[in-house]
């Protein structure tokens, strides 16, 4: 065994960061770093820079046109775009669609719709959840009739991230209302533009608006829009499912958070002496370091691991529990470091550009928002009390 | 020892909850909060009618000389309703340092017109550098004939924006961060070289940063002992404490109703979700921290008029380390347990954990003041509650 990086890892971080480096643009850089509102644009833009670099599905395999990185290469190539300060890449084209694609689609939509990811064309958005189906999603209710050779498709699915941008979604239906729970399920991909789909916007409780209802009402989606067999949709669901977790680690983001907590601190002052030399306060950062220290390890065995059976298994909840509660703690620690200046809410001020009166420096702006937004973070992709349950059933046999 | 409200007591928490219930509801909150100022008028008037906003003045000013237990009824039920209007910044901040510092021209002047709802106080007393150490003020106030002149930055002066006259301090003597010195002084807020910057805190509440240039008060605009001002702050803080807390009783109490009754109503698995038992532990957590918060809170409500500072700074700091970590649990937990619900704006319970979540920030963290607590530990025994 060996942790450290060896001489080939350290020239591909090298080339990484020399590639961020010119070819990030640096107001888009200052957006991210400046925890400003993101637009389409922004993350399209930067997804389209990578493209072409090859680089723009960094968990995909040379076969599919992706750049082959093994476990530590994905994780170098996530640390420096973190904290070069790249806009993330949304997940639910390249992390959840793509390998159930890879897995079990038909070579016809694999040709279709991997290279159209792949060059940020498309946007995808993902249609799991429904009002009455969260937590036991296999309740989920949307109804696909097959008619011919289209399916009619009619109900409802909710907090749709990004949905108000997305071009396609990947839906969960119910093909078989006959067949109990998890058996009549198919996964269909279907157009966002086409006629019946209406998306509403959800405002969070930081007055923010990612998260939507879609509604389907009576929309046609091609038979050959559907991913596998008739019926067989929840094995497919529950791939994604894996990579969605393993993806939300998070573990550059932290990095990166990590990073502005320590320079908060040192610019705070507390007692007329800079905050991160109060004892209590350091020891909290310390706490969080190294629990992100141990994720990151933790994070590569379970990606190389993962690699190597093609396949995320039940150690994926581990990063998903482990992830969420560092992000929570970081963001709860950037807000505490701000004392009173935690409390105004300047919204307009998350724009790039804005030069109206603000109160406090820039860039506290965004910190206590992002403390309440990211309760969310154990509650999606299953909450932390499913992926708890997964560890006790899937990893203890209880 | 006796652990029982007095009738009049009960009698104002019914009247402040019937109040409440009709021009509370959540919806019309919600029109409160995007109103202009952000605040209500009417419901400020309707408070003065009910003797809410006179219940701590001296009777000779119209008050009902009531004591840190009629505040705790006061700020538990409006904690029930998350009412934004400014009651700790001007009532039990502003009003009471009047009442306790004031000369009798002072309180003569302003107290009657607080009573009714005409006059709004805050205090100005952060600054950039203060964080929550009191001392830490770098404000000046020159002496200029019988007056003063004043120059400084205050910044999130609570209630700052809707006050007619802030209490600023300001150095007489003395350096940051120096106990001694500090002056408190009675501005208008219209008077010139004041310059205020109004907006809108996380949990929907108001406050200000006011610049003050070359600011001329009179003589008598001073409150309390010149240089003598920070033990008045800091009374004032720990009263503020005190009140906060017992906010915070109310909004948890709401917090955890409204968890265990979606708890028992959602359903998941062909269950409500109340029926997992590591949902029902989490309420009963949630729940064993509430009383253990609400006994802190009731000592300190007995402790805050105390006239030995040693004893109200122990407690008052032990209060609100144990409510503040309360309400990071309750207040996270009932989000968690309502799931994607409990992100989005449109439910209470978001808003009611913003609240709590502001309250935890506002006159020193959970951190602040364990530290603050730990330190007079070892400096010596816990003083005993005396009657
Ligand atoms: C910001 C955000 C973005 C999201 N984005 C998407 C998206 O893009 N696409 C999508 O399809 N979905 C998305 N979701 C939905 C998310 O996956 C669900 O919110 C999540 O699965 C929980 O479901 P629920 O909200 O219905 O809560 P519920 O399932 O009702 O859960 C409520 C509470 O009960 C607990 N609970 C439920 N069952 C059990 C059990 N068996 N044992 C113990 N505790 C239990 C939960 O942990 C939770 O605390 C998003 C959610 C959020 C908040």
């Amino acid at each position: 065994m060996d942790l450290s990086y060896t001489a080939d890892e350290q020239r591909f971080r090298a080339e990484v960061r020399g590639f961020l480096q010119t070819n990030l643009p640096q107001d888009l850089r200052d957006k991210v770093l400046g925890g400003k509102h993101l637009g389409r644009e922004d993350f399209v833009g930067w997804h389209r820079i990578l493209h072409q670099r090859g680089w723009s599905t960094p968990n995909w395999p040379k076969d599919f046109g992706g750049p082959g990185w093994n476990a530590v290469e994905q994780h170098i190539f996530d640390e420096e775009c973190a904290d070069a300060g790249a806009p993330p890449l949304m997940p639910f084209g390249i992390r959840m669609v793509a390998p159930v694609l890879m897995a079990f689609g038909s070579r016809a939509q694999q040709d279709r719709f991997l290279p159209r990811i792949r060059s940020g064309e498309h946007w995808w958005c993902q249609g799991y959840s429904e009002p009455g189906s969260g937590s036991d999603l296999a309740s989920l209710r949307m109804r696909a009739e097959r008619r011919d050779d289209v399916y009619v498709c009619n109900g409802q699915k909710t907090w749709t991230t990004a949905a108000q941008h997305a071009d396609w979604i990947f839906c969960l239906v119910r093909t078989d209302p006959t067949r109990r729970q998890q058996q009549g399920i198919s996964f269909l991909l279907i157009d966002m533009k086409s006629p019946g789909v209406t998306v509403r916007p959800i405002v969070t409780l930081d007055g923010d608006a990612e998260v939507n209802e879609v509604w389907f009402e009576d929309v046609e989606v091609p038979v050959d829009n559907r991913v596998g067999e008739e019926n067989q949709g929840w094995t497919y669901a529950k791939y994604l499912l894996g990579h969605e977790r393993t993806g939300n680690a998070g573990v550059g983001m932290c990095k990166r958070w990590l990073k502005a907590v320590k320079r908060i601190a040192a610019e705070q002052r507390a007692g007329g002496r800079p905050l991160i030399e109060d004892a209590r306060f350091r020891d909290r950062i310390a706490q969080v370091e190294i629990e992100l220290m141990a994720l990151e390890v933790t994070h590569m065995r379970v990606l190389a691991m993962e690699l190597k059976k093609q396949a995320p298994g039940p150690e994926a909840s581990i990063l998903k529990v482990q992830g969420s509660e560092i992000q929570q703690t970081l963001t709860e620690l950037m807000m505490h470091a701000l004392g009173p200046q935690a409390l105004p809410f300047q919204p307009a001020a998350l724009d790039a550009g804005y030069t109206g009166a603000l109160s406090g420096p820039e860039w506290a702006v965004p910190i206590t928002g992002r403390y309440l937004n990211h309760r969310k973070a154990s509650i999606y992709a299953g909450s932390n009390e499913i992926q708890r349950n997964i560890i006790a059933k899937h990893m203890l046999g209880l | 020892m006796n652990f029982d409200f007095s009738e009049e007591q009960n009698q104002l928490r019914e009247a402040l909850v019937r109040l409440l219930d009709r021009g509370y509801e959540f919806a019309r909150r919600k029109q409160i909060v995007a109103s202009d100022a952000g605040w209500s008028r009417d419901i400020w008037r309707q408070l003065a009618e009910l003797g809410a906003l006179a219940i701590r003045l001296p009777e000779a000013h119209g008050g009902a000389a009531g004591t840190a237990i009629d505040t705790l009824v006061v700020m538990e039920a409006l904690g029930r309703r998350i009412v934004v209007e400014p009651y700790v910044p001007a009532i039990i901040l502003g009003a009471g340092l009047v009442s306790r510092a004031g000369s009798d021209a002072q309180r003569t002047r302003l107290l009657p017109r607080v009573a009714s709802g005409e006059q709004l106080l805050a205090l100005a007393h952060d600054e950039a550098d203060t964080r929550y150490e009191l001392a830490r003020i770098a404000t000046r106030a020159r002496p200029d004939g019988t007056g003063y002149v004043l120059d400084g930055q205050k910044t999130v002066v609570l209630g700052g924006g809707a006050a007619d006259t802030l209490i600023v301090s300001a150095r007489t003597a003395g350096e940051p961060g120096e106990p001694i010195g500090v002056s408190l002084f009675l501005v208008d807020t219209h008077a010139a070289g004041v310059r205020r910057h109004s907006y809108a805190t996380h949990d929907d509440h108001r406050a200000a940063d006011v610049t003050l240039t070359g600011v001329k008060v009179a003589g008598d605009a001073l409150l309390g002992p010149a240089g003598g001002g920070l033990p008045l702050v800091e009374h004032a803080i720990e009263q503020g404490i005190a009140a906060v807390c017992a906010e915070a009783l109310g909004v948890m109490a709401i917090l955890v109703d409204l968890t265990a009754s979606y708890v028992k109503t959602r359903k998941q698995f062909g269950v409500p979700i109340g029926q997992f038992q590591v949902l029902q532990h989490r309420l009963a957590d949630m729940l064993m921290r509430v009383e253990q918060a609400r006994s802190m809170t009731y000592l300190a409500a007995t402790t805050v008029d105390s006239s030995d500072a040693a004893l109200r700074r122990r407690i008052t700091a032990a209060a609100k380390a144990m409510v503040g970590q309360a309400a990071r649990f309750v207040g996270q937990q009932a989000i968690q347990l309502h799931g994607g619900i409990g992100v989005t704006d449109e439910a209470p319970v978001s808003h009611y954990f913003k609240r709590l979540t502001l309250i935890g920030m506002t006159f020193g963290d959970a951190d602040h003041h364990l530290a603050r607590y730990s330190d007079l530990m070892a400096r010596g025994p816990t003083p005993a509650p005396r009657a």
